[in-house]
């Protein structure tokens, strides 16, 4: 609602009224009819990120929907980073940090003050830029997560490791060498290695951090369609600067410049029919 | 025309500089040879006097009978530097450990220039302090515990010294080891949901292990050889040590204490620069079985 009521108050503000898409008010209301069917998952609220004293993230407010594949689109430096590493806390290891407003993961707020911030962790998994694989064999890789959370029975993470070795689609490459070092694997295998580590910890969420920039064509491909697989599960947030990429899988669009929202909305709505100037711009390719 | 003259001259310097690097290289290099065969040479009469074995498992030392034994030297060396260790690597991995992964940046402000203040400080002072403090701080309060009597010049003396030298070294070493890890890595782990100390332990130190081990390695070397600080505290008493609370005579103390008097004893310069040798081959197959540690270590535990 509190979506809504501003995006119509920067509808009336707007001054570059020739570029925008004559549309009612009410119309806009439905907009957001993706959290009909997906309710939200995330919800940010009045953000605000400082990174010492440059203003990161300014007064971000949105919902991510459950069950679905959100992609934050937006040129470099735009805080799409900062405020995925906000999500599970990660952020506030910086220096000279100061985080204001409320992040909210199935209704309680992150930075409560008796939330553990290795449940919140534990909840979203990450998948960084370039893969990072734990200077360990592929299979204490993946058994790692369940075994800092205490699982210590080798039978039961033989069953996990094999589960999600196979739910990422590396099972049958790397079932004859569990024992080999992770770091022995390709990039493309890696990254799909990390996917079956943060899955293995039973997120809800899955954070990826542009998770396919670094891959060649055939494996980010591989990752795609993982994500596309894997979001009946899971609630997907990518952050990504192929934009092809986010119209190829995403279900819904963040649009981000210079640390403010500018646009959300369902990925049909954004990409065939942006109501902000910048939107457009950026989708046209004037700036990336 | 002029063109290419540039280039052929740009050629001609790049080969010029080359070579003259590699040159100043490998005269640092030879310098460590040209040392080991000197000492070998000057060390060559009382080799041919007595056999090795003799020598490094005699434990008598009496230069005018004759009775070079190097075994109480060694234990002593041995003693000392084991002693530093044993007290300074816990406390350095735990305090590097603090200092790059829980500290606040103010305090880590505050703090790394402490330590390099510390390394700065000559061996002398450490010495001189040793004798102030910590000698008599053991004679009085730690040995009467343990031993009937202690003078407080004793290997513990030594090794408290010591360790407090290479504490310095350690730390910056350590840490900066730490600082090298991607932070992807610390990230990873902890985005499962990893507390601090599980990804310290299973993670960052899995990850910097060989790193670590050099640079202990880097220091037991440097504890080798010191000199002043520890000849200042341990006694220099020529006898192989039982306890702690026995005073010592390492190897580098030997060497400084006699070298240039009494040279008219046969045998005694050659048998001090035996010592040098000893000690030179020592550190140098620590550091080379060290290093094959290593690799075995690297190649294991698929880091």
């Amino acid at each position: 609602m509190i979506q809504n009521l501003l995006r119509v108050e920067k509808f009336f503000d707007s001054p570059i009224e020739q570029f925008q898409v004559k549309k009612e008010p009410w119309n806009l209301v439905d907009i957001d009819q993706i959290f009909k069917t997906h309710k939200p998952h995330i919800s940010v609220r009045n953000l605000n990120v400082f990174l010492s004293k440059n203003h990161i993230l300014k007064d971000v407010s949105l919902d991510i929907p459950d069950k679905a594949i959100t992609c934050i689109i937006g040129p470099s430096g735009c805080g799409k980073t900062t405020l995925l590493k906000t999500f599970n806390r990660l952020l506030q290891n910086s220096i000279d940090v100061k985080i204001e407003g409320d992040v909210l993961v199935d209704g309680e707020n992150i930075h409560g003050k008796d939330v553990e911030v290795e449940n919140i962790r534990k909840k979203m998994g990450l998948l960084s830029q370039r893969p990072c694989p734990l200077p360990m064999s592929i299979f204490d890789n993946v058994a790692y997560g369940p075994r800092i959370h205490g699982i210590r029975r080798k039978k039961t993470l033989k069953i996990m490791v094999e589960k999600y070795l196979v739910e990422a689609g590396l099972w049958e490459e790397v079932k004859d060498r569990l024992k080999s070092p992770a770091s022995s694997l390709s990039i493309g295998q890696q990254q799909r290695l990390c996917l079956a580590r943060g899955l293995a910890v039973k997120p809800e969420i899955i954070l990826g951090d542009e998770a396919t920039s670094a891959l060649d064509p055939i494996s980010s491909k591989k990752i795609e369609e993982l994500f596309v697989k894997l979001k009946h599960q899971y609630s997907i947030v990518l952050v990504t600067h192929t934009l092809r990429q986010a119209k190829r899988i995403a279900d819904y669009v963040v649009f981000m410049y210079l640390g403010e929202v500018i646009e959300a909305g369902p990925a049909s709505e954004i990409f065939s029919n942006p109501k902000e100037k910048l939107t457009r711009e950026y989708l046209e390719g004037y700036f990336s | 025309m002029n063109r290419t003259r540039y280039n052929a001259y740009r050629q001609i310097k790049e080969v010029v500089f080359r070579n003259s690097m590699l040159f100043l290289t490998l005269i640092s290099l030879l310098f460590a040879v040209i040392i080991g065969i000197s000492l070998y040479y000057k060390s060559v009469p009382i080799l041919d006097q007595q056999s090795m074995w003799t020598l490094l498992s005699g434990e008598s030392w009496k230069p005018l009978k004759g009775e070079f034994g190097f075994f109480p030297f060694i234990m002593g060396t041995l003693w000392v530097t084991g002693i530093a260790i044993i007290i300074s690597l816990p406390l350095c991995l735990l305090s590097a450990i603090y200092l790059s992964e829980y500290a606040h940046p103010y305090i880590k402000k505050i703090v790394y220039p402490m330590i390099d203040v510390l390394a700065g400080i000559p061996p002398v002072v450490y010495g001189v302090w040793g004798i102030l403090v910590v000698v008599p701080f053991i004679s009085t309060s730690i040995a009467p515990h343990f031993v009937e009597f202690s003078t407080g010049y004793s290997v513990l003396a030594g090794g408290i010294v010591l360790a407090i030298m290479i504490i310095p070294l350690m730390i910056s070493v350590f840490i900066e080891m730490f600082d090298a890890l991607p932070s992807g890595l610390r990230e990873a782990s902890l985005s499962l949901g990893a507390t601090n100390w599980q990804t310290i332990k299973k993670v960052v130190l899995r990850k910097s292990f060989p790193g670590l081990a050099a640079a202990v390695v880097l220091a037991i070397s440097r504890a080798f050889g010191e000199t002043i600080a520890v000849l200042m505290v341990c006694g220099n008493v020529a006898e192989v040590p039982k306890s702690a609370f026995d005073p010592a005579y390492p190897l580098p103390a030997l060497i400084a204490n006699n070298y240039g008097e009494m040279m008219s004893i046969p045998m005694y310069d050659s048998a001090l620069m035996l010592s040098a040798l000893l000690l030179f081959v020592i550190i140098l197959a620590f550091n080379a079985i060290s290093r094959l540690v290593l690799i075995r270590i690297e190649k294991n535990f698929a880091l």
